[in-house]
């Protein structure tokens, strides 16, 4: 393919703070429409912002989880523009002057490798109320402005994704910080990540960029990379029909799966930025830069990196595990008690499956981690089998009681030893005179079906390695 | 004794607690006035008895149980209509508005409630404070008590009238440009306008943010300073205002011009100022002088570019603050086919010229491609206008000037030239833009019979300097004239 694609995603955060961004109203999502609403968020005559001292330190630990440049004093801009859910008619933001610049989001891509993505900037600002068009009997459009006012935090990656896969893992790893940072719930279908991607594509080899369009508003993972395939497929398309193409701002038909012009360059707004006369610049301190930073917990990516070096598990096995911070906790609880290798092939295989068989979340699990950990001991006590395990698994998932309480009372204890084993081998042979004989004529692929019969003598019970000993020594001796 | 509506605030106060006569009596007769001659002054856009004598029947039951009483208690005052007084209309001075009735209350107007003053009502102003004349109001022009044939100043145009006609001994305005100190000059009344930030602009409806700021009207320099004692504070609500305490005003009154040093900035002197208000500051000056003042010429440079810098600055900030007014949430909404179309109709016709233009003027300062040449450029010429009177101010005590070039003007003088009309407010701008205090008090009558105000103007936060060179000139002035008795 001689195309490159070139995505830059700007993201805004809903940071999760008791009350707005500039007023006390909660800052709640689902509530009747219209409830959190005071003088300030609903811009009435004389109403003045006054900053919320934790969405700015929210805003502050994601700079800094994000390895920003902090800038002591930063200044609070108005954007204006009008719209039936911006009473104001202005957005209250930061322009020329954000809380932070030039940071780094690690992303790791599908193929296990790590990257870094640059991000340009961070600011704060508030979000708009929420309309809607039509969707009454009436056919007229409402809007709730119990969201006006919520304090977001936008995050400017550089124009360093190369395809819309890697945009996708860009937000995902963001999201997986937000949430890890605590400073945002995560849930997209709340609103509370919402993302608008910018797109240009160009010649594999060329040094500048083309001209770039602005997709609006893409508030899933599945319509981020099907707005972003169809636009490069269509701007490639464009230009190998000797085509050009024009700055737009684009809105994404999921129905469809197309992207479509919502303003062309000529109709772009002028938001006439200029500096927020009535709040002061925003100052924040060398020393609650230190404090917050001193705060952070561990990053993903750094989770990632113990991962392995501490557990000793793969670069896939610490993917799974370090996506979900719950899961992450869970394994390291298991493990904390016995085999780090074990503990996490159970965790992201038989758990992870009977979780998604039950669409339950880790952090509904059944099967507290010292139950899996006590199980994985009895596996390597020889107790019980692997495979006996999986049963006992399901049998804790059940409530049926401890792993030691089910295989005792389920009779599941693994049958070593020697002379019980022995007397059910020579009961075998001697069932299965034709399969002996020709055996020892060299039939070598005969001997897994005696370990078989032994097996299913004993329900699964006897250990197979045991089996497996104690068989060849009879047949070879 | 004399009739109720020669006291000033402090007799009004010894009389009630002397029990001489009661708040309600007293909202009674301000409620007579004002149904007397209002109709021929405009000073006022909303008048409510029932809420008026509420407030009063309260203060007459703190005074009566000597329940926190103050020198407000059972006082009535006038609020310009661009305040929120819980339960009043609000309009300030525009159509747009339609009948919004205030649905919170404004930290000031709190701050008085709080110490039991009676708001007799709501007075008339240019529309959204933007004039210098009063004329600009959505409903009807205020009259200048001293004259009816001439304009009482603006924008604080009501609150002006109402305290020189004697309505009521005191009243809230706002001062963006010179909307306090002009009318009052106009009106031969004090009129101060605090530092900006020393009193909360909470529930004040803006005009531009960083310039406006609250402030008194009152018959003396001691009302002033009473009122503004009540008022200045920090307030949460309002993240411009400084946690700074409030020194004594009433103290600061008493301190005499001994030794006060005072600038007379020669750019507020001279050409373009009338000379017989030139002549009657200088001999308010000459009064202070006499009486221990040390007088001292100063400059500041930067004077010729306040009202460009002012003229940016102001509408910028105003095109933005009153996007909000668009017919979606609440005032009057015109009819559109479609959403731009009802924004352009209810703005079109709910604005008047001024507004308009101020708007318009503003918007393209701040548009792409202007931004730098021209609002960038009045914030650098602010920066350099704020230096000028930092520095004046390390020289000097107080700066003492003339407040308007010419006493006030006849109706409809200026109104078709808004250029000359902006440039009356070229000597009371360069305290906004520079955040500092200034106040006006009376310091002569015209030829015409019209009254001639003396600006004192003091150091951010310094208040209490201006306060002594106002209360020390009125007391040495001995200014006695009648009060203008308006024709009825
Ligand atoms: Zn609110």
């Amino acid at each position: 393919m001689s195309w490159e694609t070139i995505i830059g995603l700007e993201i805004h955060v809903q940071l999760a703070t008791a009350t707005k961004a500039f007023c006390g109203c909660a800052n709640r999502y689902g509530d009747e429409p219209n409830t959190n609403v005071c003088p300030v968020c609903l811009g009435l005559p004389g109403a003045l912002p006054v900053a919320n001292r934790k969405a700015v330190e929210l805003g502050l630990r994601l700079a800094l989880a994000l390895g920003c440049t902090i800038h002591e004093r930063s200044i609070w801009a108005r954007k204006n523009y009008f719209y039936p859910d911006l009473p104001k008619g202005y957005q209250i933001s930061q322009f020329d002057r954000p809380l932070a610049t030039g940071g780094v989001l690690p992303v790791r891509l599908k193929d296990g490798t790590l990257k870094n993505v640059g991000i340009t900037r961070l600011h704060l600002e508030e979000d708009a109320g929420k309309s809607f068009h039509g969707e009454g009997d009436d056919g007229a459009s409402y809007i709730d402005l119990n969201r006006c006012g919520v304090p977001l935090a936008e995050i400017v990656s550089e124009p360093d994704l190369r395809s819309p896969e890697e945009a996708w893992a860009y937000m995902k790893a963001l999201r997986r910080l937000v949430v890890q940072l605590g400073v945002c719930d995560g849930n997209l279908e709340e609103g509370n990540l919402r993302c608008d991607a910018n797109l240009s594509v160009r010649k594999i080899g060329e040094t500048g960029f083309r001209t770039r369009r602005e997709i609006k508003n893409l508030n899933s993972f599945k319509f981020l990379r099907q707005a972003l395939e169809y636009e490069r497929d269509h701007q490639i398309a464009v230009y190998e029909g000797g085509g050009t193409i024009e700055q737009a701002t684009l809105l994404f038909d999921s129905a469809r799966g197309e992207t479509f012009v919502m303003r062309s360059k000529e109709e772009a707004h002028d938001y006439r930025y200029f500096p927020e006369p009535d709040l002061p610049p925003l100052l924040v301190v060398d020393a609650c830069v230190a404090h917050t930073r001193g705060a952070l917990p561990e990053l993903p990516w750094q989770m990632h990196a113990r991962f392995v070096e501490q557990y000793g598990l793969s670069d896939y096995d610490a993917g799974v595990l370090t996506d979900n911070a719950a899961l992450a906790a869970y394994f390291e609880q298991v493990a904390a008690l016995g085999d780090a290798k074990q503990a996490a092939n159970w965790v992201t295989g038989d758990l992870a499956a009977l979780l998604k068989e039950r669409a339950l979340e880790i952090e509904q699990c059944p099967i507290a981690p010292a139950s899996l950990a006590e199980m994985i001991k009895l596996i390597e006590q020889g107790t019980i089998s692997g495979k006996i395990a999986k049963d006992v698994l399901t049998a804790m998932a059940n409530g049926e009681g401890s792993p030691a309480l089910i295989v005792a009372q389920k009779g599941l204890r693994q049958i070593s030893d020697e002379g019980a084993l022995a007397v059910l081998i020579d009961e075998t042979l001697a069932e299965s005179p034709e399969q002996l004989a020709q055996f020892r004529a060299g039939k070598d692929k005969l001997f897994g079906y005696f370990v078989g019969q032994v097996m299913k003598k004993t329900q699964g019970q006897a250990n197979p390695q045991e089996v497996n000993r104690l068989l060849r020594e009879k047949l070879n001796g | 004794m004399s009739p109720s509506r020669d006291w000033s605030i402090e007799e009004t106060a010894a009389h009630l607690r002397a029990g001489d006569v009661t708040a309600v009596s007293l909202a009674e007769e301000a409620l007579a006035r004002i149904a007397a001659d209002d109709e021929q002054l405009g000073a006022w856009l909303h008048v409510d008895r029932e809420h008026a004598l509420t407030q009063a029947q309260a203060a007459d039951d703190r005074l009566r149980a000597g329940d926190n009483i103050t020198e407000l208690t059972g006082v009535p005052l006038a609020i310009k209509d661009n305040f929120n007084v819980v339960g009043l209309p609000a309009t300030a001075g525009s159509k747009i508005l339609g009948d919004y009735v205030a649905p919170y209350e404004s930290t000031a107007t709190a701050r008085l409630r709080r110490a039991g003053a009676v708001l007799v009502g709501k007075t008339n102003l240019d529309e959204f404070a933007m004039g210098s004349s009063g004329e600009y109001s959505g409903f009807r022009p205020t009259k200048n008590p001293w004259n009816l044939a001439y304009t009482p100043g603006g924008s604080s145009s009501g609150s002006a009238v109402a305290v020189a006609a004697r309505h009521v001994p005191g009243a809230l305005g706002t001062d963006t440009g010179g909307s306090i100190r002009l009318p009052a000059s106009h009106c031969g009344v004090v009129g101060v306008k605090p530092s900006y930030g020393r009193v909360s602009r909470y529930g004040i409806f803006a005009f531009a943010s960083s310039l406006d700021q609250v402030g008194p009207f009152a018959r003396t320099v001691r009302d002033g300073a009473l009122l503004l004692q009540h008022l200045a504070g920090h307030d949460e609500r309002d993240a411009t205002t400084v946690p700074l305490a409030v020194p004594n005003y009433l103290a600061a009154c008493e301190r005499g011009l001994d030794g006060l040093r005072i600038g007379m900035p020669r750019e507020y002197f001279g050409p373009g100022i009338q000379p017989q208000v030139e002549e009657a500051v200088r001999r308010a000056i000459q009064v202070m002088k006499q009486n221990g003042a040390e007088v001292l010429d100063v400059s500041l440079p930067h004077t010729p570019y306040c009202v460009a810098a002012y003229y940016l600055i102001a509408p910028a900030e105003c095109s933005s603050n009153l996007a909000r007014y668009d017919g979606v949430r609440y005032g009057v909404r015109a009819a559109g086919d479609d959403l731009g179309a009802m924004y352009t109709a209810t703005r079109r016709h709910g604005f008047g010229p001024e507004v308009t233009r101020r708007i318009l003027l503003g918007a393209f300062a701040l548009s792409a491609g202007y931004y730098d040449a021209y609002y960038l450029k009045a914030l650098k010429a602010r920066t350099l206008i704020r230096n000028d009177f930092l520095k004046v101010f390390n020289e000097v005590d107080v700066i003492a000037a003339p407040v308007a070039p010419e006493p006030a003007i006849r109706l409809g003088e200026r109104l078709d030239d808004p250029l000359a009309m902006y440039l009356s407010d070229i000597l009371t701008i360069g305290v906004n833009l520079a955040g500092i205090c200034g106040l006006s008090t009376p310091c002569a009558l015209s030829s015409e019979g019209l009254p001639i105000g003396l600006q004192l103007l003091g150091p951010a936060f310094g208040e209490e300097k201006m306060f002594a060179a106002a209360a020390g000139y009125e007391a040495m002035a001995g200014n006695e004239w009648p009060w203008p008795e308006v024709a009825r």
